[in-house]
């Protein structure tokens, strides 16, 4: 029973929340029909023993999507971002790289 | 009411001015306030409580507490009917009926008995032996056999009349227990400020202590020590609670008994309350259980643990026997004996060690005990109940019994092997304990965070040390919470004189069988009737892991889990096998605790409340015009409305005939709505449907389908485009919380940088479908500043008029292929816009049609829903291949193209209809070659209806294949019912194929 500070609403109980599914893959572009791509980010992966990045939506409360860092041992809660800030992020990394 | 012959005069923690009465198999008895149901029974010199689980054995009361694994019994009648409750938990209640349990016909002579003589049948992995593997028939013959002999009691059949709540809670400090150092824990941390949960399982505040002889200074310190508790406004004291689970981040499940105490719960009060607590800082003040010693015939009625025989005396004044043997392997069975010999009772020591403390012998033979040492109890007699027990000499360096040495007569015979400190809250969070060989007890080890340990619970022996440790825990954890504990927050202001430390111990977990004295039955697990031969012969199988020992043997898996029997399993297992117990291990703890009924789980969400209920806004009239409602997901929808002496196959062929032939409406205001607006709205849908979005033109709605990402069909439905950036999206009814969250999720992790947002507005809109060959002429009469006009109004066109002062959207669109329109109104204008249509709509013919009706005339058309959209189709799998549009990738697009998914063999969507009108199709037949019907056949039935359009059963369904089938017939077979209808391949789309009648 974990409690999740929801970036927007504060500390919540797990109820009002839903597991969206792992954070490390997301999407290749659109235009980019490479199938093991997508077969990467659709099906593969990792079971890490420790810190877990992972999707949470809070569905009964702001439905904002959040970046949950999640240790799988001990099942505490490292961080929680809104979910656009990582990819925002990274891609204003891969946009200064360009 | 019979008197209590086994009651004392005097003393005792009942309540003598109220007296109650209750029954025990149909007998009455008599009790007092503050007896159990096993001490009231004993005060009436009833020690028979049931029979045991395998071999029918006569079985009493063994224990006072929860680990007793003996006396179960069945409480109440009716929906409150609750089995196997140990006796020694329920509390009396004036008007209590409990009866015993897998006895037959009668508790003093049952039938079932003979299973004892025959007892091989029953030896460890019988069930594996006999029924898996070649004899696997075999149990179609004993089943029966079995089911009746073996096995607790009965579950009730009547509905439970009572309610169950939940709660969360919060603290600073838990602590679980309210013994002497639990409440010396809550005392230190109350004083801090700190908020303070103490949770004790039984009635009482006490403990232990409550075990000793009434008067005593230990008393006065409890009644100093709980008051000033009471008056702390920041500690709640939760009794009869018991904290039954331990989970990540100090969550715990506490179980709350309010009413089971009572005959039932009080006014508006729940019978039990599940908390879900969350703590900073946790206080185990557990307590430790005492275990038995194996001997033969030890679980005859009328042995019992020596702790027990203390309580029963010193708490309840129950005098449990005349002539009391005492047997043990340490000192701490001396308090009983010497409690009960100060009774007036005659009592003799049976001790295994050969040197038994000076002290002890000096206070034995004051007392009149008369005292045994080197000596074994080998085995007990009697039938019913304990005679006499053999007494063997005994060598416990050796653990050997040598001869027979006398026969003690006696009619109770209080056991003690020794304690085990009760740390399943920290196995349940991974902390294994380790065996202490000098103490000959499991402690605790690692501590998880958050977490201390305090008093018996860590094995320590003397009062006053645990008191102190109280205390001290108490205060740190206060600390640990960022409380300032005073200098003085550890003297409680009442003492007491320290009981004789007593902690020698022989740690002799089983007596060997004496030389000459035949074969008994020596039982390690009572309430699984696991032996000690069982363990035997599961290590001589080669099952010496502890886990392993425990599935095979089923020792420790009963209701009481063990608690009496696992660390003596573990130490005969151990002496077997030549090795240290801690190298054996112990098996995973998990919770609860103790057995927690699933309604309390379940709390209130049951019945209607299991799940939301969602309502159309018309609701009201649909019920009014005699609908019959179906679910579809949440939502309750008309299903059909039956006229007078309609059967619901009448009523729907007629609403769906009456659609082809003039005009119907039905609600649709379950279908999921989107608003969706923003800039980048159109890149956004045409990203998200399979086909375009971005020539959709204002004024104009599409079908679309959306794939899941790994290229399976998703979800479908129309989307209409208001304006520049403002699209209206319809989901399916089921579909709808699944589609949105899916759309969020795109939005903010996977493309941030559209600018669009989504609104759910699926309770903001009512919506009315009206279909048929008269449908325009209905909705044209109704709806002013719209033009109809095919041209001006064409298929898959939105505008927006008015009917009266109501403002409604209409969309052309058709899921029956007639002539159609969707109109969409705010949900307050709901109910009227239904009265309006159905006002207007007599001179045309109206009839209002359920989703039976809807579901025949989209079958009639062809049109896929729920049933084929599962999960496992793709767009080319329904027809639907030219809905994937090749000018653009999509979500699902690359996986879409997956070998399995294009693979040519797929079973494609088909139309199916009965080879003949009399008989009818089902939803589920899976469909075969003809006059093959074994394995899998080549596809199934999905959607079944009656078509009025055709005159017979008509399906949709999928065959490998697909239409190059047509015109084949094959066979639609259910099993279930051994049932073969021959059926015809065709086009699904049986009416009007051209689409004449939706142009017209
Ligand atoms: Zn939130």
């Amino acid at each position: 029973m974990l409690r999740i500070t929801c970036p927007f609403c504060g500390e919540r109980d797990q109820v009002e929340f839903a597991y969206g599914g792992d954070a490390a893959s997301v999407f290749p572009d659109l235009a980019d029909a490479d199938l093991d791509r997508w077969t990467d980010a659709v099906f593969m992966r990792d079971n890490p023993r420790g810190d877990h990045r992972e999707f949470w939506q809070h569905q009964h409360g702001c439905r904002q999507w959040l970046y949950v860092v999640r240790d799988t041992v001990t099942h505490e809660i490292k961080s929680t971002l809104p979910a656009r800030e990582p990819r925002r992020a990274a891609a204003t990394h891969e946009g200064r790289k360009g | 009411m019979s008197a209590q012959p086994c009651r004392l005069a005097r003393g005792g923690r009942i309540d003598r001015s109220r007296a109650l009465s209750f029954e025990f198999d149909g007998r009455s008895y008599a009790g007092f306030a503050g007896d159990t149901l096993a001490s009231a029974l004993l005060a009436n010199g009833v020690h028979l409580i049931g029979r045991s689980f395998k071999y029918h054995r006569p079985r009493g009361i063994y224990t006072a507490g929860l680990e007793e694994p003996n006396a179960l019994v069945s409480l109440r009648r009716g929906g409150r009917h609750e089995p196997n409750v140990a006796a020694t938990t329920v509390e009396l209640f004036d008007g209590l009926e409990a009866r015993s349990q897998n006895s037959w016909p009668a508790l003093d002579f049952d039938l079932m008995r003979v299973i004892d003589r025959v007892s091989r049948v029953f030896a460890s992995g019988f069930y594996y032996k006999t029924f898996m593997g070649p004899t696997r028939g075999a149990w179609m013959f004993y089943e029966k056999f079995i089911r009746r002999a073996t096995g607790f009691g009965t579950p009730p059949l009547e509905r439970d009349p009572d309610r169950y709540e939940k709660g969360h809670a919060f603290c600073d400090v838990l602590v679980v227990g309210g013994g002497a150092s639990g409440l010396a824990a809550a005392l230190a941390a109350g004083r801090s400020g700190a908020r303070v949960v103490l949770v004790e399982d039984g009635a009482d505040l006490g403990g232990s202590l409550l075990s000793r002889p009434t008067g005593g200074d230990t008393d006065a310190w409890l009644r100093t020590v709980v008051g000033e508790l009471r008056r702390l406004p920041n500690v709640r004291l939760m009794t009869r609670t018991t904290v039954f689970g331990a989970y990540d981040n100090l969550v715990f499940g506490l179980l709350e008994r309010v009413g089971d105490h009572l005959p039932v719960p009080a006014p508006e009060q729940p019978r039990q309350r599940y908390w879900v607590l969350r703590a900073r800082q946790v206080v185990l003040a557990t307590g430790m259980l005492e275990r038995p010693i194996v001997f033969g015939n030890n679980d005859l009625p009328g042995v019992m643990l020596a702790s027990a025989g203390r309580s029963y005396v010193n708490r309840f004044a129950v005098i449990p026997g005349r002539k009391i043997v005492v047997f043990t392997n340490n000192d701490t069975a001396y308090a009983a004996a010497l409690d009960l010999a100060a009774s007036g009772i005659e009592v003799a020591v049976v001790d295994l060690r050969s040197a038994v403390s000076a002290e002890l012998q000096h206070d034995a033979r004051h007392a009149g005990i008369a005292l045994h040492p080197g000596c074994a109890v080998a085995r007990a007699n009697g039938g019913m109940h304990v005679r006499s027990v053999e007494v063997c000499t005994f060598d416990s360096a050796q653990a050997t019994i040598g001869d027979a040495k006398l026969r003690l007569p006696c009619d109770l015979l209080l056991v003690s092997g020794g304690w085990t400190p009760t740390l399943q809250l920290l196995g349940q969070r991974g902390a294994k304990p380790v065996y202490d060989e000098k103490r000959a007890m499991f402690v605790a080890a690692e501590i998880p965070r958050g977490y201390r340990v305090t008093g018996s619970a860590t094995g320590e022996p003397g009062l006053r040390l645990r008191v102190a440790s109280g205390l001290k825990q108490g205060s740190t954890a206060a600390q640990a919470c960022g409380f300032a504990v005073s200098p003085d927050a550890e003297s409680v202001g009442a003492t007491f004189h320290d009981e004789r430390i007593m902690t020698d111990i022989t740690p002799v977990a089983a007596i060997p069988d004496p030389p000459d004295a035949g074969y008994r039955k020596k039982f390690v697990d009572f309430q699984h009737d696991v032996g000690f031969d069982d363990i035997a012969l599961a290590l001589r199988e080669g099952y010496e892991s502890i886990e392993h020992l425990k599935r095979y043997t089923t020792l420790g898996m009963a209701l009481d889990q063990g608690k009496t029997s696992s660390v003596n399993a573990l130490a005969i297992a151990a002496r077997m096998l030549g090795r240290p117990i801690n190298e054996l291990g112990t098996t995973t703890f998990r919770p609860p605790y103790r057995p927690i009924a699933i309604g309390a789980l379940a709390g209130p969400e049951t019945g209607l409340h299991f799940k939301p209920i969602r309502r159309s806004p018309m609701h009201e009239l649909h019920a009014r015009n005699g609908a019959v409602f179906t679910t579809a997901g949440f939502w309750l929808r008309p299903w059909y409305y039956p006229k007078p002496g309609e059967s619901p196959r009448d009523a729907y062929i007629r609403e769906a005939d009456a659609v082809r032939k003039a005009v119907g409406m039905v609600d649709v205001s379950s279908l999921g709505k989107i608003d969706v607006q923003g800039p980048d709205a159109a890149e956004f849908l045409n990203r998200v449907y399979t086909n375009g979005f971005d020539t959709l033109v204002i004024g104009k709605a599409r079908y679309g389908v959306m794939l899941r990402p790994d290229g399976i069909v998703a979800d479908d439905g129309t989307t209409s485009r208001l304006s520049e950036n403002h699209y209206f999206m319809t989901t399916t009814t089921v579909g709808a919380g699944k589609v949105m969250t899916f759309l969020e999720y795109l939005l903010q992790t996977a493309w941030p940088e559209l600018r669009v947002q989504l609104t759910s507005v699926t309770s903001q809109w009512a919506a009315i479908a009206v279909a048929g060959p008269r449908g325009r002429d209905l909705v044209a009469a109704l709806v002013r500043d719209v033009d109809f006009e095919n041209a001006a109004f064409p298929f898959m066109g939105v505008r927006h008029g008015h009917v009266g002062a109501i403002p409604v959207r209409l969309l052309r669109v058709s899921f029956s292929g007639e002539m159609a329109y969707e109109l969409y109104t705010p949900a307050g204008f709901g109910e009227a816009l239904w009265q309006a249509l159905s006002d207007a709509g007599q001179p045309f013919g109206l009839v209002v049609y359920g989703v039976e009706a809807l579901g025949a005339l989209r079958i009639e058309k062809g049109h896929v829903a729920g049933a084929e959209i599962e999960g496992r189709t793709t767009l080319a799998d329904m027809g639907l291949a030219r809905m994937a549009s090749k000018k653009k990738e999509y979500i699902g697009s690359a996986l879409s193209r997956r070998e399995g998914l294009i693979d040519g063999n797929r079973q494609q969507l088909v139309g199916l209809e009965a080879a003949s009108s009399a008989v009818a199709l089902r939803a589920g037949a899976i469909l075969c070659e003809p006059g093959r019907h074994q394995g899998h056949g080549i596809g199934f039935v999905s959607s079944v209806t009656y078509s009025p359009a055709l005159g017979r059963h008509i399906a949709m369904g999928f065959v490998a294949g697909g239409m190059s089938r047509e015109g084949t017939v094959i066979d639609a077979v259910f099993p279930l019912r051994g049932e073969v209808t021959a059926v015809r391949v065709r086009s699904p789309h049986f009416v009007d194929p051209e689409g004449v009648r939706l142009n017209a």
